[in-house]
């Protein structure tokens, strides 16, 4: 139960710069999602800070000690892999018991631990069967339990629930929820799945080309995405750009738009972002902005219904409504888009 | 169809077996110039028992034969290990270089080691007889062990040093056990092809210290005796118990992946 801290790491493989200047830090205990696309450098952070790769230049921290130059078997890390990497050719208990016969823990005190771990992940009986016999899911468990009983001062998870189907994967998550609040560990969790990073995360790291754009809460990142990309990868959004005009946007059409956010001088060239469900067909009293659009694909998802719309202008625009009436628009409507100056939020290019 | 599978199935195993049948039964026959009728006798195993030339290029055999498993398996592992989970500059030359000693013809490769070892004064004997056998055996060990390395996930080895391992007690407790099968199999390869090398070992046998197929080529040159048949009957006995031992342990074909 410690904190970890990167500090201006780097790395590069030839001439491809890989992590530029990484500085962050995850408080002890806290669930941490590092959330990007292939490429982003997400996993060579992981792998950085578990001592895998060593970085070209920086700091890692894990507690007081500065572990830049101790090896992964130095570091106690507990790590849980994308394909369970378990040792096929010992028990679910030998697996388990791996870390702590390295930690000079044997026989009947081993045993207890084992069992302990077992029960936390529920597979307590388990521990006389192979890996083959299990199947994926609680391979999964057994990778969780394997990592934790060495008690690590933090665990790292590579992906770990990409492999497995959509139910299992939900269901495994509540359980890795579960863990990680009973244990207290520091985690970090490498996923590219944006959903995954919401629920699970008590804060969000975005990474773009090597670099981190955005850390914060899920709702801060959500609700107030820096950049483009982040508003982009984490979630939809419809993007407006304009000039500044006297606190306001005009755009290329002529709308004015208004926006809550801290806009830069007039003539300023600016991005706007807001989220398909924070815009809503117009009425009497709806919000300031608005924008007139063609509906061109209607989607029906039950409980939500999303529009795909285009301006005028040719600008494409999505819309996601409750399905609350059971009116459902038709393809080739007009309609009028309405949303608040709170939920339209300027980002960087 | 099937017919005509099962069909063709027992031709092969009819050709390939047939003359080995009858080799082994022309040891038990009576007549010294393989006539028949076919008389049982043990006579010529009993002959081969005071046939100290033949009885010691046997033991030669074996001896050589286990010596070069046991290097050339080493050696091959501990290559295949570099060359499936390390980088380093000129691997892939290496790799390529390591596969045409297969398919050069062992006539040049024989003639080549024996002008090396003489201007070199290694000489020839047993020394040099282990030496150019090893050579031989590796780059098949290479290529076994190098195919069992695919089936062992390189994650899995990462999976123990992040429990507390260091490198070499990851490969010690994870790799090693897991690629057993595989190098089992190339030392039983190596064995095979020292046990069976005949032109390299004619170049490099001295007429004191000779293997069992240079002694039998001599042998019929002189004109021979169904010994030979009681001798290669021993030996091959003795190979098929090693690889019926080897395929009841290691599943040959046992795709399953290891993770």
């Amino acid at each position: 139960m410690t904190n970890v801290k990167v500090k201006s790491v780097a790395k590069t493989y030839g001439p491809i710069p890989v992590l530029t200047d990484i500085s962050t830090e995850f408080p002890e205990g806290s669930f941490t999602s590092l959330l990007g696309p292939s490429g982003s450098g997400k996993t060579t952070l992981l792998r950085i800070i578990a001592g895998f790769i060593k970085p070209d230049e920086g700091v890692i921290m894990i507690g007081n000690n500065d572990v830049t130059n101790v090896p992964v078997w130095g570091r106690n890390i507990g790590m849980m892999f994308q394909s369970y990497a378990l040792f096929p050719h010992m028990t679910i208990a030998q697996n388990v018991a791996f870390g702590l016969e390295r930690r000079g823990i044997k026989g009947e005190a081993a045993h207890k631990e084992v069992d302990r771990a077992l029960e936390m992940v529920r597979l307590w009986g388990f521990g006389d069967r192979t890996p083959k016999q299990l199947s994926g899911g609680q391979q999964q468990r057994v990778a969780l339990a394997r990592a934790i009983v060495i008690k690590p001062s933090v665990l790292l998870l590579d992906e770990p629930l990409s492999a497995l189907d959509r139910r299992l994967r939900q269901e495994m998550q509540v359980e890795l929820l579960r863990i990680q609040r009973e244990s207290g560990l520091t985690t970090i969790f490498v996923t590219h799945d944006q959903e995954e990073a919401l629920t699970l995360s008590d804060k969000v790291a975005i990474l773009d080309r090597g670099r981190i754009v955005q850390i914060g809460d899920p709702e801060t990142v959500y609700e107030k995405p820096l950049t483009r990309f982040a508003a982009e990868f984490l979630g939809d959004s419809n993007f407006l750009s304009g000039k500044v005009e006297n606190g306001a946007v005009r755009l290329s059409n002529g709308t004015v738009v208004r926006s809550d956010s801290a806009l830069p001088g007039n003539g300023a060239d600016v991005t706007l972002a807001i989220r398909p469900e924070k815009m809503s067909l117009a009425t009497a009293d709806s919000q300031p902005n608005r924008l007139s659009a063609r509906i061109t694909t209607v989607i029906y998802a039950g409980p939500v219904l999303s529009y795909i719309l285009e301006t005028p202008d040719g600008l494409p625009l999505k819309l996601f409504a409750q399905n609350r009436d059971g009116r459902v628009l038709r393809e080739g409507e007009t309609v009028s888009l309405s949303w608040s100056p709170e939920h339209t939020i300027a980002v960087a290019n | 169809m099937r017919q005509i599978g099962r069909f063709y199935l027992i031709a092969i195993l009819l050709f390939l077996y047939t003359p080995i049948a009858v080799m082994m039964a022309m040891g038990f026959n009576e007549s010294p110039l393989y006539e028949l009728p076919f008389t049982f006798s043990t006579r010529w195993y009993e002959a081969l028992l005071s046939n100290q030339p033949l009885l010691r290029a046997g033991a030669n055999s074996i001896i050589i034969a286990l010596i070069t498993a046991v290097i050339a398996t080493t050696l091959g592992t501990m290559a295949s290990v570099a060359l499936s989970r390390r980088t380093f500059r000129g691997k892939s030359l290496l790799q390529v270089l390591l596969l045409p000693p297969i398919a050069i013809p062992w006539l040049i490769t024989g003639t080549a080691m024996l002008i090396f070892f003489y201007w070199s004064g290694i000489g020839r004997g047993m020394h040099a007889l282990l030496i150019g056998h090893v050579a031989l055996a590796i780059p098949y060990v290479v290529l076994v062990v190098g195919t069992g390395f695919k089936t062992v996930r390189a994650d899995l080895e990462e999976a123990a040093m992040s429990l507390g391992s260091t490198p070499v007690h990851a490969f010690f407790s994870v790799t090693l056990p897991l690629l057993y099968p595989s190098i089992l199999g190339a030392a039983l390869f190596a064995f095979a092809v020292s046990l069976d090398q005949f032109v390299i070992s004619y170049f490099l046998a001295t007429p004191g210290y000779t293997t069992l197929p240079v002694q039998i080529y001599s042998a019929i040159r002189k004109g021979f005796t169904p010994e030979i048949n009681a001798i290669s009957t021993l030996l091959l006995l003795g190979s098929m118990a090693a690889i019926l031992i080897f395929a009841r342990f290691a599943k040959p074909g046992d795709t399953r992946d290891k993770r």
